[in-house]
């Protein structure tokens, strides 16, 4: 069974998700923090693809992809570490990154080897509903592999309901119209989550963007099943010597 | 606009799609403001209260038509007929302004109060800033730091016109990266912002909703041509393409004429095999930029790949899709112009015709030293902007010679 799956089925309180970018700060640094996270009790973790040109990132997020590519990080490279990590984790583990690297590694091929290598979902935040839906659902499917899609406070009730009915695990509550890490908190998101929680959607929810410490994670928490955290968390284990260490000392944190 | 180009087989599909390329990957922040640009954009830009107001502006402010104009003693040294659709002449000094002036107005009916746009030569952020200038609206104009520097004439022309100017300083600091943070705009400022973009390129419907804008290049050939010829359609049209704009709007009423030869020059840079190149058709592979699936320059990974040109506004690694698909279709065809060549024939062109004309544009000059036209051809080239923002780089250039 997928173990976003399991995860969602059993727990439904306080999720904590954490990304973090593959091959940052140090290429093989993926699995030290991964584990680390792990260890730490965080649910499951996203793992972010490095790209060029990362639209809806912020700063901290845009340099993390500059160096992770500077590292000499590619899709193909994560994969073989996906291998080396699911040795030693069994969290669910989901790949976030932007379509394009993804098209040129070949949406079945790269469907496939996720399922080889133990990935349990994708976030591709420039692949809109409807173009999954005609070009690349079925492809996903076959390989059990779940796609996340994003929610905005801009999102209409019909928009929402829509995605909802096509979603096959969580979606993905973007706490404030913006780019990654462009504010600290999500005070006047609460309308929002409000009423997005009033929907009574079937898919679980976690909340993402701006939530970077014990605080807001606890606001999010309390519309949501869970949520999750980037920008934050990457700029925390910027230029540290020790990664595992500064992973286990972010999560617990929040966790505190 | 043209009713039967709307229907050609080189327009856009409900999709969003030109072919194989095309659409809108977009992130869900910039949903709403597409959709409501995709919903609207026609109903608009066909209104008659609309295209009352653009067809004045373009007459009285921009000061169209733009002549069409036999470039006697080019055609002399080239042995064809040569025509100059002289873009040059328009306010502001390239084409950049008919889009701009058209999308102003569609951001006013959509009420927005705030207006971005990228810019690469400059061109478009002069345009966009005069625009806001005129109606009053708030502009910020993103431009690659390096741009900034190279093309600082167009940087002093937007402040005195009231614009904020942001340097963007991600990635190669070019055009692409320009874009990159307009659209991060974008997705922080949702509701009351207006996104100009400068060419055939980003999410559906822009590409389409420019070439629109930009057909009454194409529109005034026609009966600029019957005057001149007797019929209303030259036999080849020469244009330069960056993301694309200034050709799809010199193409766009000859898109299903066959009797038309399109030809569509890119910049080589330093040369298509050189790694110094803004080529895109001689060595992109399909993929997304910018939100639209087209022809890109990228590495085997599927990262952009930092393009090169002397051109700023050529500097790009896409093209707009309606172009990879006249590429890939056989409809256009897609030659590459080197710096040196350029530079040479922009210097030429300024000897023969007494215009200064556009780093950009002469590469599309270039062209009539690599391919012979017949002496009773005729060859609209589309001159679409002028000189006097590279007046430093051509300078510097024949300093080195």
């Amino acid at each position: 069974m997928n173990r976003l799956d399991t995860l969602f089925n059993s727990k439904k309180k306080n999720l904590l998700s954490i990304f973090t970018t593959a091959g940052y700060p140090q290429l093989s640094d993926t699995l030290l923090v991964v584990k680390a996270l792990q260890d730490s009790g965080v649910d499951f973790i996203e793992v972010g693809i490095p790209f060029s040109d990362p639209l809806a990132d912020g700063p901290i997020i845009q340099e993390s992809s500059t160096v992770a590519l500077e590292n000499g990080m590619t899709l193909k490279l994560l994969l073989s570490q996906i291998v080396e990590i699911r040795k030693e984790v069994a969290l669910p583990i989901l790949l976030m990154g932007y379509i394009n690297p993804v098209l040129q590694y070949g949406i079945e091929n790269l469907a496939k080897k996720c399922s080889e290598v133990g990935v349990d979902g994708i976030i591709i935040p420039d692949l809109p509903m409807r173009e999954f839906l005609e070009d690349y659902q079925s492809i996903f499917a076959k390989y059990d592999i779940k796609n996340i899609f994003l929610v905005t406070p801009q999102t209409s009730e019909e928009r929402i309901r829509f995605i909802d009915e096509h979603s096959s695990s969580f979606i993905y509550l973007v706490s404030s119209s913006s780019t990654t890490g462009k504010k600290v908190g999500i005070e006047g998101a609460e309308a929002y989550l409000s009423r997005i929680q009033k929907m009574n959607l079937k898919s679980p929810t976690m909340v993402g963007f701006n939530i970077s410490n014990k605080e807001s994670f606890e606001s999010a928490t309390r519309f949501a099943d869970g949520a999750i955290i980037g920008s934050a968390f990457v700029k925390a284990i910027a230029g540290q010597a020790d990664v595992a260490l500064a992973a286990k000392n972010f999560v617990r944190a929040i966790r505190a | 606009m043209n009713e039967a180009a709307g229907h050609s087989k080189f327009s856009v599909n409900e999709r969003g799609f030109y072919g194989n390329y095309g659409g809108a990957y977009i992130p869900e922040m910039l949903y709403p403001n597409v959709k409501e640009l995709e919903d609207n954009y026609l109903r608009i830009i066909g209104s008659e209260s609309f295209q009352k107001e653009f067809r004045s502006l373009l007459k009285d402010y921009v000061g169209r038509p733009s002549p069409l104009y036999y470039a006697k003693r080019l055609s002399e040294k080239y042995e064809t007929k040569i025509y100059l659709k002289r873009e040059d002449l328009n306010h502001t000094g390239a084409h950049k302004i008919n889009n701009t002036v058209g999308q102003i107005l569609l951001a006013k009916e959509l009420g927005k109060t705030r207006i971005i746009a990228e810019t690469g030569a400059g061109q478009h952020g002069v345009a966009t800033a005069t625009v806001c200038a005129l109606m009053g609206l708030e502009c910020v104009v993103y431009m690659g730091a390096i741009d900034v520097v190279r093309q600082e004439p167009n940087v002093k022309r937007m402040l005195m016109l009231g614009a904020t100017v942001i340097p963007a300083e991600s990635g190669s600091k070019t055009l692409k990266d320009a874009t990159n943070e307009a659209i991060r705009d974008w997705i922080n400022n949702p509701v009351d912002t207006h996104y100009i973009i400068g060419s055939v390129v980003g999410p559906h419907p822009y590409p389409d909703l420019v070439a629109r804008l930009q057909s009454v290049i194409s529109e005034e050939i026609l009966w600029q041509m019957m005057e001149k010829e007797g019929r209303d359609y030259p036999d080849a049209i020469i244009a330069c393409v960056g993301g694309g704009s200034n050709a799809a709007g010199a193409f766009y009423h000859y898109l299903d004429n066959p009797k038309v030869e399109l030809i569509a020059i890119e910049a080589a840079g330093l040369g298509v095999d050189t790694g110094e190149t803004a080529a895109t058709t001689k060595i992109g592979k399909p993929g997304v930029i910018h939100s639209s699936k087209t022809l890109l320059m990228q590495t085997e990974d599927g990262q952009i790949v930092e393009p090169y040109s002397i051109s700023a506004g050529l500097d790009y690694p896409g093209i707009g899709p309606i172009h990879a698909h006249l590429f890939e279709s056989g409809r256009g065809v897609f030659e590459a112009v080197t710096d040196e060549e350029a530079m040479q024939a922009g210097f030429e062109f300024c000897r023969l015709e007494g215009i200064i004309p556009a780093i950009e544009t002469a590469h599309a000059l270039a062209y009539l030293k690599k391919r012979k036209f017949g002496a009773d051809q005729v060859v609209v080239i589309n001159l679409s902007g002028r000189g006097d923002k590279d007046l430093a780089t051509y300078i510097k250039w024949f300093e080195k010679q």
